[in-house]
């Protein structure tokens, strides 16, 4: 479904990434895990669109996608949930949501309503609610369900369980697995390695810009060189 | 986004109080009174564009606002355009000056302040362009020859001016109020609320934000446009002097930024101060304008939503 070779990319002389390959499949949840500034957001914002890669190839659905708009690319379906909840607080949960259907799958945007509400409950409580006066939990909840308003088929959920209390977290990852288990493909970039590997069927270990490790989600939970990798021991 | 109940009801009571009020008001001094404060809710209506619905604020408003004055104006004057032709070039001319700022300032990324600076340095730029510039009259401003008749957009009977400047504004907000419920208001305001969010759902802010700056820039010279028609003078301090640009964000900020009735509910609010404190403390010149600014301080302080935050929970 995507396919990512050789990727290299950096922001002005700064390199960052240097060298990926990676496949996502139909249906999969893939964890991209690592540290603080190994470069998992710089891949996520490449994927995207927000930054030009310097080298490599990104095959997304059949068509090299890198360096097209990340107007075209939302609009094919690839669709991402940017750090750290960026909500527009001012507006409502409904208009937040709705805002999400504008660029994809605007017809639908009742059923996606509906669809959205029922993995999410709590926010069909607030939806004439100001979004700024969610809790971090319920912020994430709405990002999330932002996303999926614009029926993607394949979602990069951004570092959601970031500020988030234990049992938040517990609850998001249960709504990440629900959400893949009616269809849609999930690419988690995470820190939360455990947690994320519980879930995942396949993962991905990012460090200093190129992946350390890869393979079923299983296998890695119990691989030592995990540790190494993700700790720089 | 979705109609708001309150708008229909407001809009008729507000129609109805304009449309009749020449028949209350015969005296020449408050018909001028009431011509001026609609003539502000244009001029605060075009920055509420940009800077209410698109949280792009502009310091400069009057980069806008001069450039539809000077163009009628140059245009009637030196190059014997009729005054409709003129006005239409000039409208055109403040799109595109506003489509050039924008293009310039946002290409580089500039917000907030930052954004707000380059506005004001762009009026600042133009206003000492014109005042050193033989076409544009240079210090001595521009002077219009009387020609009464509609034919050359000037008129005897005062009362014309205010239905010009009503029909104006009224068109003006019907601009707005569309663009509050299309899918381009929606991005708008996306784009003011966390651009990066907005990028992640595939919005071309860049193009979001041009176009705004394009349309308010376009609004704010037919403000000029009409300015010129009703004074017949402009000159560089009234075109793009820092006087315009704040006379342009004080009625949205007072009346309620990002709000359709917002900038007309602040324009009559700051009229009403103006000639309440000329009663109270005579003309002193200023005195109006230190009365603006506490009432801004108050508003800012007690009701960030200005006026219109009275009426509703939010902007």
């Amino acid at each position: 479904m995507l396919a990512v070779d050789g990727l290299h990319a950096g922001y002005g002389a700064l390199r960052i990434l240097r060298g990926l390959d990676m496949r996502i499949e139909r249906g999969e949840i893939v964890a991209v895990l690592g540290a603080n500034g190994v470069g998992k957001t710089t891949l996520n914002n490449t994927l995207c669109g927000l930054i030009r890669p310097t080298g490599g190839a990104i095959t997304w659905l059949g068509e090299p996608i890198a360096g097209a708009r990340p107007e075209r690319i939302v609009a094919s379906g690839l669709i991402q949930v940017p750090e750290g909840r960026r909500i527009f607080p001012n507006l409502t949960v409904r208009e937040n949501l709705e805002l999400g259907s504008y660029r994809r799958a605007r017809r639908n945007r009742d059923r996606n309503l509906e669809r959205v509400l029922i993995w999410f409950p709590r926010l069909g409580e607030r939806l004439r609610q100001q979004a700024g006066t969610l809790s971090g939990g319920e912020q994430q909840m709405l990002a999330t369900g932002r996303g999926l308003m614009g029926e993607p088929q394949l979602l990069i959920l951004d570092e959601p369980s970031l500020g988030l209390s234990p049992r938040m977290v517990d609850e998001m990852f249960g709504l990440i697995r629900r959400i893949n288990a009616e269809g849609v493909t999930i690419v988690l970039v995470e820190q939360n390695v455990v947690q994320s590997l519980g879930i995942a069927h396949r993962a991905y270990v990012l460090e200093n810009g190129v992946f350390a490790l890869s393979g079923p989600a299983a296998q890695l939970v119990a691989d030592p060189r995990l540790k190494q990798a993700y700790l720089g021991l | 986004m979705r109609l708001r109940s309150g708008q229909a009801g407001a809009l008729f009571v507000l129609a109805a109080f304009f449309l009749l009020l020449p028949q209350f008001v015969t005296s020449s001094y408050w018909l001028g009174l009431w011509t001026l404060t609609l003539f502000y809710a244009l001029l605060g209506q075009s920055w509420n564009l940009l800077g209410g619905y698109g949280g792009q604020v502009s310091f400069g408003h009057a980069v806008f606002f001069g450039t539809g004055a000077y163009v009628s104006a140059v245009l009637q004057v030196k190059f014997g355009f009729n005054a409709w032709a003129g006005a239409a070039v000039a409208v055109a001319a403040g799109g595109l000056v506003g489509a050039f700022l924008g293009a310039v300032s946002f290409r580089y990324g500039l917000r907030g302040s930052y954004f707000a600076l380059v506005t004001l340095a762009f009026a600042e730029v133009f206003r000492v362009l014109v005042n050193s510039w033989e076409l544009t009259g240079s210090g001595f401003g521009m002077l219009i020859p009387l020609r009464p008749g509609a034919a050359h957009l000037q008129f005897t009977d005062r009362t014309w001016f205010y239905y010009l400047i009503l029909a104006l504004l009224a068109a003006a907000c019907a601009l707005v109020w569309w663009i509050e419920r299309s899918r381009f208001g929606a991005y708008l305001v996306a784009v003011r609320e966390n651009e990066d969010a907005a990028q992640a759902l595939g919005i071309d802010c860049f193009r979001v934000k041009v176009v705004a700056i394009t349309l308010s820039g376009a609004l704010a010279s037919v403000a000029g446009v009409f300015y010129v028609q009703y004074f017949l003078f402009v000159d560089s301090h009234i075109g793009y002097g820092p006087a315009m640009s704040v006379n342009a964000l004080l009625a949205p900020l007072i009346g309620g930024a990002g709000t359709l009735f917002g900038p007309l509910i602040g324009a009559v609010a700051l009229g009403a101060l103006s000639e309440l404190t000329t009663l109270a403390l005579g003309k002193t010149p200023g005195v109006n304008l230190l009365a603006f600014g506490v009432l801004l301080l108050v508003i800012l302080r007690f009701l960030p939503n200005g006026l219109m935050g009275l009426f509703r929970g939010r902007a």
